[in-house]
């Protein structure tokens, strides 16, 4: 199967009005030892039909999608209403590019408008940009923000930051040979006295995960009236999906917010697309990365949106742009929108009150079962940790048995906790679902 | 002309909501024995309060005012707008693609894992190439990883001196500016009057203190660069690596390779040319695929395949790291998998060449009425330029794109490549048919001539569009990037 509307005869006709007789004359300019000879090594094609059963198979091996699964850790399984996947599945969306063109661009312009709009309310932040590739990108991008407004070569990261984005950091910050130092925990909170002892006037910033990736809430103010002091830049990486509930990072003096939006209407789908999320103050703003929308007005004084800001970006300035970064994520961030718009300015927070009844819920049940307990004291939102008797992985295992997913084993990126699984409800999980893990654990006491 | 559409802000109304959420079935305590107070939001987000019928028609209505692939021609050079096959839509939102967390247990994900590893064996092929990770999430991206990857093999070998990057004055924005991020300093190089890189420059700049060079063939205007094997030599010679932007690899499937052709690393656009749309500006996907001696060096994870199981392989200890969360942007690669499926290797290399005779064609038919500042066969896009119009007119490339809106198409991107003074670059890709690059070479020609004959209807296009020119100095002086609720 191909997409090719022309026919031979246009093909004949075309080269007629160009004046070569062959298509091959065209490619002419390629040294005859650089043509490649023979067949790409690739399998025949498919009709659509057959594309779509050997596409429906592939999937069918996923057996993962039939397990009640309460993996979070970085992604999670929220309710992705039926007017998110309406409004992207509308190919005036989904087969434009980059809005260059403003007039004929007033849909996808309007919409990262609004997103940019929505990601301020939710963060207190002065400006978003119109999105990153994901979080943990989102994240790196920022420690880059902070070295170039510090002139500072050191940034600390705490533990307690998700290990992909901490892994990400470390690979952008390498390239512009920043140092990368990272912060001990405690309790499962960021260790305030080791980052105060850590903290210099040569320091760039902090980052810090809120709640953190065991899903516990930091000790926001008391790291934050620390950093502030060394004139570092505070980073604060949230699950946007709390902000309806929990207060926003600028009140607790966040310079910059990034965030993984997935929890905004993008499916789990194996790790991406996903959202990145970038707020700053005002004080920042031209210095972020990305795409920027605005509003302004045409010849006749209609209200009109365009990117602006653009000196900031590589295909103006090249080597002098804050990133290389070019595309973003726009049509997850379109799912954001119409997520927020979906859910609304009560919806949110009511999802996430379900959330954290839910969690409370089930992290009351499981501490009383023998051998197992809450493994800190810290409140949380919608994501826990638990000591188990025995290795995570284990408990893990037995359950994948009753089609549960129990969690996600912390000893896989923190060697001193082989006992502790990373637990997360979401507002979908259910009661008699919640009962079915518990038991499951019960039978491993 | 269209109504222009409200804000979702504006046509908020206290007390309607679109959500519905199931009664909570576990005992509900106060949220504030569950959190402590002081981290309570105090006000609630300004978010909208909308019914779903306004929902849907906010976003419906909106979606009329942009144009796409689905709508009608849309040129962008160097972007490859081709058409998206709706079959691999399909497949993305299968749920067993749809609804896998990443952290499953890899047993789970077998198939997920099966069309990664054949993805990567698939474009490791037509790239003539050995190893593939599908980390980046987009041509930037990468080109960042690409890069790292050679500042990391120089590092390896200890070769610590190599502190600059040559990129052609040709080459896209986002090559210096990945090359500026990885640390590197940016040296231009200048093309030649064939429209290829000056080698002579190359020579003279090319030394021990140059990491490698970034190289897009065929490149922004369109041209296969005839000295591709001097200048592979000049850089392989003294040290340098050879970088290859897939940006424009829409002109060279199953017809000639990177990898035969001496580049050491390169990055593909899985959005540009494996046919998965573009979302409006993302998300794509930016696999990066290296020489052997390359491998140590890739973002991990990569997949693998042993004892009859594939998994995610992180054990590469010289690796440049992640380049972000999970394994990549999954679910464009399924549609990029698809698409490779769908097409064969005849199919790939037919689309290259329909690509290559529908660009050629274009250019034939406009020729006489535009200056073609390099006059040769083109590979998939071309660049040309009104610059007798501009003298005797005053009409700009800017005039004529807008008015081309008019006309119901998508501009050609202008003003690039840089070195081309009031470039117009033309991508007709090859899903379009001969009537469709008629209609455009006659818009074009039928401007070219509204330039002489009624030169301010062109100045002042567009004059069928929801909004007119927009006042984009004033957006940047007068900066409005977020709604405020009115007092």
């Amino acid at each position: 199967m191909n997409f090719l509307p022309n026919t031979d005869k246009d093909r004949e006709e075309m080269l007629k009005v160009i004046g070569v007789s062959s298509v091959e004359e065209l490619f002419g300019d390629i040294p005859p030892e650089l043509r490649f000879k023979g067949d790409l090594k690739l399998p025949p094609a498919l009709s659509e039909f057959e594309l779509a059963r050997h596409m429906e198979e592939l999937a069918a091996k996923n057996t993962a999608q039939d397990y009640v699964s309460f993996i979070g850790a970085g992604a999670y399984d929220h309710y992705i209403p039926a007017v998110v996947g309406h409004v992207l599945g509308r190919s005036e969306f989904y087969t434009a590019y980059t809005p260059y063109q403003p007039e004929i661009s007033q849909a996808v312009l309007q919409s990262i408008y609004e997103y940019q709009t929505m990601i301020c309310e939710l963060t207190g932040m002065d400006a978003a940009n119109a999105s990153m590739y994901d979080g943990a990108s989102a994240a790196a991008e920022s420690v880059t923000i902070a070295a170039g407004l510090t002139r500072r070569k050191r940034a600390l990261v705490s533990k307690t930051v998700h290990p992909e984005t901490r892994a990400v950091i470390s690979t952008y910050a390498d390239a512009r040979d920043i140092v990368v130092e990272e912060i001990d925990y405690t309790q499962g909170v960021t260790d305030v006295e080791s980052l105060a002892a850590k903290l210099g006037d040569d320091v760039a910033c902090v980052v810090i995960q809120q709640p953190n990736f065991f899903g516990a809430l930091e000790p926001v103010d008391e790291i934050s009236a620390k950093v502030k002091q060394s004139g570092a830049a505070f980073i604060v990486s949230v699950n946007p999906m709390t902000l309806g509930l929990l207060r926003p990072p600028a009140e607790y003096g966040a310079d910059i917010v990034v965030g993984e939006g997935q929890v905004f209407g993008s499916p789990m789908a194996f790790g991406g697309p996903y959202l990145g999320i970038l707020a700053v103050t005002h004080k920042l703003l031209r210095r972020m990365p990305g795409r920027l929308v605005g509003m302004t007005t045409d010849d006749q004084g209609n209200r009109g949106f365009v990117l602006t800001l653009q000196t900031r970006e590589q295909h103006i300035r090249r080597e002098r742009a804050t990133s290389n970064i070019c595309s973003n994520q726009a049509l997850n961030a379109l799912a954001a929108v119409v997520y927020l718009s979906w859910a609304g300015k009560h919806g949110l927070r009511e999802i996430g009150e379900q959330c954290v009844q839910k969690a409370a819920y089930l992290a009351g049940k499981i501490s009383e079962i023998d051998g197992f307990s809450l493994a800190w004291e810290a409140p949380f939102f919608n994501e826990f940790a638990i000591k188990c008797p025995v290795d995570a992985e284990q408990v893990l295992e037995a359950l994948l048995e009753q089609n549960i997913l129990a969690g996600y084993p912390l000893g896989r990126a923190y060697p001193e906790l082989k006992q502790y699984l990373l637990i997360a409800v979401t507002e979908k999980r259910t009661k008699q679902e919640m009962d079915a893990l518990v038991a499951g654990l019960e039978g491993l006491a | 002309m269209r109504r222009p559409e409200p804000l979702i802000f504006e046509i908020s109304k206290p007390g309607r909501k679109a959500y519905s959420l199931p009664a909570l079935d576990v005992p509900a305590k106060s949220i504030d024995e569950l959190l402590p107070q002081g981290e309570l939001r105090k006000q609630p987000a300004e978010l909208p309060e909308v019914s779903e019928v306004d929902l849907v028609r906010h976003f419906t209505r909106l979606s009329q005012l942009n144009h796409g692939v689905d709508i009608g021609f849309y040129p962008l050079g160097s972007c490859t707008m081709k058409y998206n096959p709706k079959i691999n839509e399909y497949a993305a939102n299968l749920p067993g693609f749809n609804r896998i967390h990443p952290y499953v247990p890899e047993d789970l994900a077998q198939g997920a894992l099966q069309l990664m590893y054949e993805l990567q064996y698939y474009l490791a092929e037509i790239a003539g190439m050995d190893h593939v990770s599908l980390q980046p999430a987009a041509g930037a991206h990468g080109e960042l990883a690409g890069i790292l990857i050679i500042r990391a093999y120089h590092r390896s070998r200890n070769d610590l001196k190599r502190t600059k990057i040559l990129i052609p004055d040709s080459a896209h924005g986002t090559n210096p500016a990945s090359a500026a991020l990885a640390g590197y300093t940016v040296v231009e190089l200048p093309t030649d009057e064939r429209g290829g890189v000056d080698v002579e420059a190359l020579e003279a700049a090319m030394d021990e203190t140059v990491a490698g060079l970034m190289l897009t063939n065929p490149n922004t205007l369109g041209l296969f660069d005839e000295n591709i094997q001097r200048i592979e030599k000049i850089v392989h010679d003294r040290g340098g690596l050879l970088y290859y932007d897939g940006a424009n690899a829409n002109a060279i499937l199953g017809i000639s390779r990177p990898g035969d052709m001496g580049f050491d690393v390169l990055h593909f656009n899985l959005h540009k040319t494996f046919g998965t749309p573009h979302g409006g500006g993302g998300p794509g996907s930016g696999p990066v695929a290296v020489k052997d001696f390359l491998e140590p060096f890739l973002p991990v994870p990569t997949v693998v395949y042993e004892d009859g199981k594939y998994r995610l392989n992180y054990d590469r200890p010289h690796t440049i790291g992640q380049m972000k969360s999970f394994y990549g942007n999954f679910l464009v690669m399924v549609k990029a998998y698809a698409y490779i499926r769908s097409l064969g290797p005849d199919g790939l290399r037919q689309a290259s060449r329909d690509a290559v005779l529908n660009a050629n064609y274009l250019l034939s038919r406009v020729r006489d009425y535009y200056d073609v500042p390099y006059d040769r066969y083109c590979k998939h896009e071309f660049v040309v330029a009104p610059l007798k119009i501009k003298k005797e007119t005053g009409v700009r490339t800017l005039d004529i794109s807008k008015r081309l809106l008019d006309y119901g198409v998508h501009p050609p991107t202008n003003y690039f490549p840089l070195i081309v003074d009031e470039a117009l670059m033309i991508e007709p890709t090859e899903t379009e048919s001969k009537e469709t690059l008629d209609y455009f070479a006659d818009a074009l020609i039928a401007i070219a001539k509204e330039a002489y004959e009624d030169p301010d209807k062109v100045k002042s296009a567009p004059h069928t569009t929801v909004v007119g020119r927009l006042d984009e100095a004033g957006a940047a002086r007068n900066l409005n990037i977020r709604w405020r609720k009115p007092e």
